[in-house]
This record gives structure tokens, sequence and C-alpha cells, in this order.
């Protein structure tokens, strides 16, 4: 079983932040931008790429990426924390906020299901993608947001674990019902606040 | 052309967690395409979150594996059978 | 064949010796008390575990013939890895690894499966390779293999002279180098990456009904499988392993 066992002068790769920054519970901080694939990664045309809001609302909005970056936009500089454990402060993105692409939408959904090229999907509360809280991010660190890290666009939330920013999203459906994702229904947990550290079912 | 995928074989140690058998010589039948596979021959993608098998023809993931909490979770709905022989 | 043989444990292996292969690439090979015995190409999880608990692992291919007592794994360095750095530099005689293993059944060859043998390597995808060439030799095998093997250099050149050796000592045994970044003095060899030209006049012809076995880097794994496929090989003979983007 190896119990107690340990590598003589292994020390792994992790660094803790100088300071008092805290972190939260169980997480590191790493120097590059880890890019974890669920699967092969989208190269969605840019004339053939769309964003959608779908499900239960009045009438279903969708824009073309030029009507998208026409769109209002803000600059964002957050932390965000990755399940498996390693977080990045300070990270930069621009990006048009969710409260735009929602704006004047009719809707009793209380859920979101965000749907991506290649399809992946995560499910978050709708009152968690608004008041601030979310983007559909196209540009990261000043450069457009590359295809490894979910470009041409990608949801962030990130007072969430970092899997609820759905690389290649394609759009929103909105829901009644709550409908698990791509990982919550793998045991991941459903809602994921870091600072709770909610990684599993149960936690 | 993925350069984050794997085959079939690197998914056998956490396969190997789970099931007695050696599975990357296991028959699977997708069920998205119908195509015939030995899982050696599936596309792996994995990272510490899980490790997710795909069909090597349509990409429909055949099988994914997710551990923590000291807890297993696998689905294999992705899979119309899975066959795999006696020693 | 599937085997039953219970779940996969971890084990402790000890570092026997270290022996490095290029500036790059070292040998580690393990006595391993309990070792059931593996199949050429199958390999082993390695996992270091850190004082506080920290954990990382990796896959290695187990590059020593099942006839020989030691385990032996062939590491990379890359310079931004995390395992590979501890591996290669901090490891030392004496000390424990813990693995399991071995694992795999798909891509693996012995003696028994036949022949004409075909083995494509990029770099440090020569590991599992080499555990066939060796296991083929150790079986007194007169099985005709053929190795197309992709490096570097000469200076990169994983197993270099022990492969030149073997080539030398048995007719049946044709090895094939090609030099991608510098080649030495007087070099009349390919001096570019593989590719469906180099495979057309390297490969067994797709009628002599070859195993093929692919390994090394991604893109290059993918270049291969495709480029044999386009001359007519079956794809089910064609068995590939992928390291990975980076390939160690």
């Amino acid at each position: 079983m190896s119990e107690g066992f340990f590598s003589r002068g292994f020390r792994g790769r992790r660094r803790q932040p100088e300071g008092d920054i805290p972190l939260p519970p169980g997480q590191y901080l790493v120097e590059g931008f880890p890019v974890l694939s669920a699967g092969p990664t989208p190269r969605t045309p840019l004339d053939e790429w769309d964003l959608s809001i779908v499900g239960g609302v009045d009438e279903p909005r969708r824009w073309s990426w030029e009507e998208f970056r026409a769109l209002p936009s803000e600059e964002i500089t957050t932390d965000i924390h990755c399940v498996t454990k390693w977080s990045k402060l300070g990270t930069s993105w621009e990006g048009i906020s969710v409260d735009t692409l929602l704006e004047g939408v009719e809707t009793a959904a209380e859920h979101v299901l965000a749907f991506c090229d290649g399809g992946y999907t995560t499910n978050l509360p709708l009152e968690d993608v608004t008041g601030g809280r979310a983007w559909v991010a196209y540009s990261y660190g000043g450069e457009p947001l590359e295809p490894e890290h979910g470009g041409p666009a990608r949801l962030l939330v990130p007072h969430l674990y970092f899997w609820k920013s759905a690389k290649w999203v394609r759009g929103l459906r909105l829901l009644s019902h709550d409908e698990p994702g791509f990982w919550e229904s793998l045991g991941y947990h459903n809602y994921g606040d870091p600072w709770r550290e909610q990684r599993y079912w149960g936690d | 052309m993925d350069e984050n995928r794997l085959d079939g074989n690197a998914a056998g140690g956490v396969l190997g967690e789970v099931f007695p058998f050696e599975m990357t010589s296991a028959q699977v039948a997708c069920v998205s395409c119908g195509a015939v596979w030995r899982l050696g021959q599936a596309m792996v993608y994995m990272h510490d979150m899980g490790t997710i098998m795909r069909c090597a023809t349509c990409d429909n993931p055949l099988i994914r594996v997710a551990r923590g909490s000291g807890r297993y979770w696998l689905d294999l709905r992705g899979v119309r059978y899975l066959q795999a022989e006696e020693a | 064949m599937t085997e039953i043989r219970g779940r996969l444990a971890w084990r402790i292996g000890e570092v026997d010796e270290t022996r490095p292969e290029t500036p790059h690439a070292k040998s580690l090979f393990l006595e391993v008390p309990g070792w059931e015995g593996h199949k050429a190409g199958q390999h082993v999880d390695v996992r270091l575990t850190a004082e506080d608990g920290y954990q990382a692992q990796r896959s290695y291919s187990i590059a020593s013939a099942p006839e020989d007592g030691r385990l032996a794994l062939m590491v990379e360095r890359l310079d931004d890895g995390e395992v590979s750095p501890y591996l290669t530099d901090e490891l030392r005689v004496g000390d424990r690894l813990e693995l399991r293993g071995p694992i795999g059944g798909w891509f693996t060859w012995g003696v028994r499966e036949g022949s004409p043998l075909f083995l494509v390597a990029g770099g440090s995808g020569i590991a599992p390779l080499m555990a066939m060439i060796l296991h083929r030799a150790a079986a007194g095998s007169d099985a005709s293999c053929r190795l197309l093997y992709s490096s570097r250099s000469r200076e990169e050149t994983i197993y270099a002279d022990e492969l030149d050796h073997l080539a030398a000592e048995d007719g049946m045994l044709k090895v094939t180098h090609t030099l991608t970044r510098s080649q030495p003095p007087g070099w009349t060899g390919y001096s570019r990456r593989l590719d469906k030209e180099m495979l057309r006049e390297v490969a067994p012809s797709p009628e002599e009904l070859p195993l093929t076995f692919v390994c090394g880097a991604t893109p290059l794994v993918e270049t291969v499988a495709t480029a044999l496929v386009e001359l007519g090989h079956d794809p089910n003979r064609v068995k590939t392993e992928r390291f990975g983007p980076t390939g160690g």
C-alpha cells in the first residue's frame, strides 16, 4: 500500500504566494497556464461561429462574431482557481458581460446550461452568471484567446472553479430545472465554490 | 489532429484501478457510430480531473472516469458493449 | 488476451543503477521485489510523493526485455517538466521509486506473434520498441525486424551504440536512422523528419503483412500512422503509442 512513502528530494512545481495573499483552501500558484483537454480542440472558423441564448426565454437571441464583438465590452482582471488545485492571480481578460447578453431577456428560468463546440456542457444557477459575475471572454493577456484555452470565446465565471468557465462556448440554455453538465455528471460538485472547497458531490 | 490526445494504453493504469481485467485489449462498440475498437485504439484525453476515452472514428466519449473524495465515478454510456476475454 | 489479475496496486522499486544515454536522456535500472514479469511494449506508472503529500504521476515505457531481471526505464529530461528533472537529476542509486504495472495489453509484442516486425520511433519513443528488440534477441528469434528511428542528431540518439552492435550481429535486424537537426561528417543517411516517401522506402511492403509499432510524440505518430495507411497497410496491424505533445 506504500503508506507513508515519500520520494526523497521531490518538491514538485507548486509555489505559495508571497506575502499575505490568501488562496482558497488546497490551492497553489502555477507559473504557466495549464491546458486540460477532455477532447479534441475545436477550431470553428469565425464565419461559422455564433453565440445564442435559447431555452426558457421569450425570444431566442443570436449574434454572429461581428455582432458579438460590436457589443460593449469590459476588461476583467481576476483570480482563477482550478479544481485540480492550481490558481493564477490577477489574470487579465476582455469580454462581454453576460448581463449585456441577457439585457431585456424575459425568463422564469433559474438555471443555465452552457453548451460548447465539441459537446462540453456545464450548469450554473442563473444568478451566478448575472450581476457582473460572468462574461463571454475573447481575449486573454491582451491577445486573442487561443483555441487551446477556449478561443475564439469562452465563458468566464471566476468566482467558481474554472471548469465552469466553459471553453469554446456557443450559447446559454436557460432552464427551469438544473441539468448537470459534463463534469457535474461525473462526480464533480454541482456548484463548485472554491472558497468552500466544493470539488466533488457531497463536499 | 490534436496534440493532447494519447492512445488507449495511457488509460491502462486508471482502468486497472477499477477493473481486474487488462482493459486495453478489451473490445467495445461505440453507441454513437457503431464502430468497434479495442480500448487500446481509443483516443484518450487525461489529466487530473479525469480520463476521457473517445471513439477514434466519431470522437464520442466511450468511457469517462473521475476520482475524488475516495470515490470513483464511471460513465460507460458511450459503450454499447464491452467484451473482455477470459485468460 | 485479457488476464484477470486483481486490481493494479502501487509497489516500491529500488534504483540499482542509473546510466546517462544522451545529454538529455538517462536509463534507470530498478529492482522491484516480486515483479511478475512483463511483455515488451508495456509501461509502468511512476508516482512521486513530496513530504507534504503532494503527488505527481507519469507513465514510462519499460525499455528492458522481459528476460532481463531488472526493470529499465528511459527518461528524457524535459526542461519545464515536473517529474523528469527529478528522475534524471535527483534520483540516486539506493533511492526508492513508487510504481505500478505492467500496464497495457494492446501495444505489446512477443516472438510468438510473428513477423515481419516494423518499428518506428521518434526520440524517447524508442523505449518500448527497445524492449521488443531486446526481447527478440534474448529469445534468439530470427524473425525479420526493421527499425526506423528519428532523432535530432547522433549525440541525441538514445541507445545508438547498442543498436549498432545488435544490428551488426544480426542480419535479420535492420536499423535505419534519420537525423533531423545535425548529422556527423560524411553522413549519407536520411536527414529529415519522417514522411511518407521515407516510409515507402524503408517499411516492409503491405503484402508482407508486417506488425507495425509506432511510438513518439503525438504529431510524429499521427504523421506516420496516416502515411502507412495511405501506403496500403492494414490499420489494425499498425499500433501506436502517442507520448503527448512533447514526447516525454
